[in-house]
């Protein structure tokens, strides 16, 4: 009995949290200025509140079926390997984009040289410039909008 | 033991393969078990030439230490997220710092992308192609030097410790 | 107890994926949308396993599964092809 309401408030608790962190990681990518910092709250704060979700899943399914259930470490661990793979490379495709960044970003930012982007074990043939032509359109509707 | 590594090129791979297809189905029945080991050994074999040679672990309780560490540390980065982005009030200061690395091992350096990723405040944005320097973006910056000293101190010198000597 | 929790928890995470998809509609780059659909799907992986814990049924462990797997392999694909212009080479 006392087992079963420890376990019900530790579930309780962990699926608040969890809820809580997936929310707060949401917040800050609607809240921040530019692409680098939205960057930051998904890949921790979203990645934190799953993993508790998951977790009072486990404990939960454990007590209630009386039977270890470990299923969900595995959707855990698979999240918390993929998740700064993912950021990683959301990044370098911002860097490679020339995203515009807040002033007041501290250090000087290097352009990305070709073989950067990507290790290849064939010569390649040059590629066409990257996508400058929308971007410049992108610039002139803003202005033209006056933004 | 030359026979065994030669259909089992990769022995911890295959153990987690076994593991993570009887966590997937759910079941240990000889029958799942049977079907586990045959794709344990089965796909080592197949995508053999795809991997690289790993280095070897030479201090697995080390290795453990520094996970437990890390555990804590994306605890601690995500309240100290969650607390910039719920005081609008106080401005962050992005940057972006170019860190050296000492780390010259392949797995080494991805475990120290994806760690300085997951920790407090930074993200790993683009490895130099020969892997002599990492640039990160910080969200929340007051000293560079003091950030790149405390990523050498806590995280680069346990990983050189695990892999290389 | 436990149904309060879940309520809460809902409440957060309908409101985490409401704010996706207003990201993903105004994101200025392709990026920023690229982040937000990444977010939305490991929140969708949190709705499922509510809903799993809800309907108390271990049946949704698989859709989860599949999700976290699928959405990682293709938000990999996108980048790459944003990076390379090319995904398979």
């Amino acid at each position: 009995m006392t087992l079963n309401l420890i376990a019900e408030a530790a579930v309780s608790l962990l699926l608040i949290l969890g809820g809580l962190f997936a929310f707060v990681g949401s917040l800050g990518m609607l809240q921040f200025k530019d692409f680098f910092m939205r960057l930051h709250s998904p890949t921790k704060g979203t990645t934190l509140g799953i993993g508790c979700v998951l977790i009072a899943s486990m404990i939960y399914f454990s007590v209630t079926q009386r039977e270890p259930h470990i299923q969900e470490l595995l959707i855990t661990l698979f999240l918390f390997i993929t998740a700064p793979v993912t950021g990683h490379m959301l990044a370098k495709t911002g860097l490679h984009m020339h995203l515009r960044f807040i002033t007041g970003t501290r250090g000087s930012l290097p352009e990305l040289m070709d073989e950067d982007v990507g290790q290849s074990r064939f010569a390649r043939p040059a590629r066409p410039k990257p996508p400058g032509g929308l971007k410049t359109r992108r610039e002139q509707l803003l202005k033209s909008r006056g933004r | 033991m030359t026979y065994i590594l030669r259909y089992l090129p990769a022995p911890m791979l295959s153990l987690i393969l076994l593991v993570t297809w009887l966590l997937m189905v759910r079941s240990t029945a000889f029958g799942q078990v049977l079907l586990g080991v045959v794709l344990a050994i089965g796909i080592p074999l197949l995508t053999r030439q795809f991997w690289l040679p790993f280095p070897r672990v030479k201090h697995p309780i080390k290795l453990l230490r520094f996970f437990l560490c890390v555990l804590g540390d994306i605890v601690v980065a995500n309240l100290h997220v969650s607390l910039l982005i719920l005081s609008p009030k106080r401005e962050p200061h992005p940057g972006f710092v170019e860190y050296p690395l000492q780390v010259k091992d392949r797995l080494a350096i991805t475990l120290l992308a994806n760690t300085i990723t997951m920790t407090p405040g930074t993200v790993s944005t683009n490895i130099r192609i020969d892997q002599t320097s990492l640039l990160i973006h910080v969200l929340d910056m007051e000293d560079e030097q003091q950030l790149i000293e405390e990523i050498h101190q806590r995280y680069e010198r346990p990983l050189k410790e695990i892999f290389e000597c | 107890m436990l149904t309060v929790a879940l309520w809460i928890s809902l409440t957060f995470i309908v409101l985490a994926l409401a704010m996706n998809v207003y990201r993903l509609v105004i994101g200025p780059d392709i990026p920023d949308r690229l982040l937000a659909l990444d977010t939305m799907y490991v929140n969708a992986i949190a709705l499922i396993v509510i809903a799993g814990l809800w309907f108390n049924t271990k049946t949704y462990f698989e859709a989860a599964m599949l999700i976290a797997l699928l959405g990682f392999i293709s938000t990999m694909a996108i980048c790459r092809y944003l990076l390379r212009g090319d995904i398979i080479e």
